[in-house]
């Protein structure tokens, strides 16, 4: 009873709307990302296709920004790709998630984003799959539709920093943390982590920090712990 | 920018993704690596959020944004829904910094 009046189809509706929620969220920054780009002189065609096939919204931030400064491609590639690096780890943890077929792998690990990984992770084991896919699917729409709008309003585009959403990303992930957070040892690891990253910040190039993040894991205890990953929202056993 | 560059970064990233999803198919998981895999993502997500909340090119981001994350992070942890929880942070900061608080 319960699942039947949550679910449409084999969406969650609850699923569906924090997943629109998002995708809303990540569109403001694809329309800051196309702006930025007109105004680096990154003609249409380019900007667009380097969020459909890139989608990885702080190396395409930062590979702009390395060329507009002056900087050779290269640099800019390897600046993108070193703060995508990241991207290998959360494959493999959402390598179960992401269904076994090869369109369902060729198609899923375009969408290994940090929103998508926490989004399906806060989610019940049997609704991960769908989650993933859905928060992927939006958000990749929300991203390029951004991008399109702010390449074409250029200018007028406001800075989405007077919005707050530069805070609605770091909330949101941590919002979805929280769940996995309630394990003793995951509670321990995440605190290394923070302050190994932050201790890092200041000196390591954009990426790299993180990373140091994992050093996070030297803490984990020898035996498993409760695993913490409990469901989020509804009281629907689904 | 030119369509070499956007084509490498973007064959990168997606050999970067792809890489860690064949990786897990690889290798049949004892329960400590599924374990170990499963935190060191947790270890990433909150690294993520601590640098994404309290930093910005490699120093403080100032008081705004990491104020809009720790109202959002408690509404969250008082069980407030998700899309409240993102409207709450944004606007801590969005209002901090239309008054002057960068």
């Amino acid at each position: 009873m319960c699942s039947v009046r949550r679910t449409i189809g084999a969406l969650d509706r609850g699923d569906l709307r924090d997943a629109l929620a998002l995708a809303a969220a990540i569109m403001v920054v694809g329309m800051s990302f196309g702006a930025l780009a007109a105004a680096a002189g990154v003609p249409f065609v380019l900007a667009v296709g380097m969020s459909v096939l890139v989608f990885a919204g702080g190396s395409q931030f930062l590979a702009v920004a390395v060329v507009a400064a002056g900087g050779a491609p290269v640099a800019a590639v390897v600046a993108g790709l070193l703060l995508n690096l990241r991207l290998l780890p959360f494959g493999l943890a959402v390598g179960n998630v992401v269904g076994t077929g090869l369109v369902a792998r060729v198609l899923g690990a375009h969408i290994v984003v940090d929103e998508v990984v926490a989004f399906s992770r806060a989610r019940p084991p049997e609704r991960a799959r769908s989650a993933y896919r859905l928060s992927g699917t939006l958000l990749f729409l929300g991203w390029n539709a951004g991008t399109v709008v702010g390449l074409v309003a250029g200018a007028a585009v406001p800075n989405p920093n007077a919005f707050g959403v530069d805070a609605a990303f770091p909330a949101a992930l941590l919002a979805l943390l929280l769940p996995a957070l309630r394990g003793a040892d995951a509670r321990r690891v995440g605190i290394v982590a923070a302050v190994l990253a932050l201790a890092a910040t200041p000196f390591l190039p954009p990426g790299l920090p993180v990373l140091v993040a994992l050093g996070g894991l030297l803490v984990v205890g020898r035996t498993p712990a409760s695993r913490g990953r409990s469901v989020t929202g509804s009281g629907c056993p689904s | 920018m030119t369509w070499t560059a956007v084509l490498a970064l973007a064959a990168g990233t997606y050999l970067l993704r792809l890489g860690g999803i064949l990786l897990r198919d690889r290798v049949t998981m004892p329960e400590r690596l599924d374990r170990l895999v499963d935190l060191g993502a947790t270890a990433l997500l909150v690294g993520l959020v601590a640098t994404a909340a309290l930093t910005e090119s490699g120093g403080f981001a100032g008081w705004a944004r990491p104020a809009g994350v720790l109202v959002g992070g408690l509404a969250a942890w008082r069980k407030v829904p998700f899309v409240l929880v993102v409207i709450l942070a944004a606007g801590t900061t969005a209002g901090l910094r239309f008054v002057g608080v960068e």
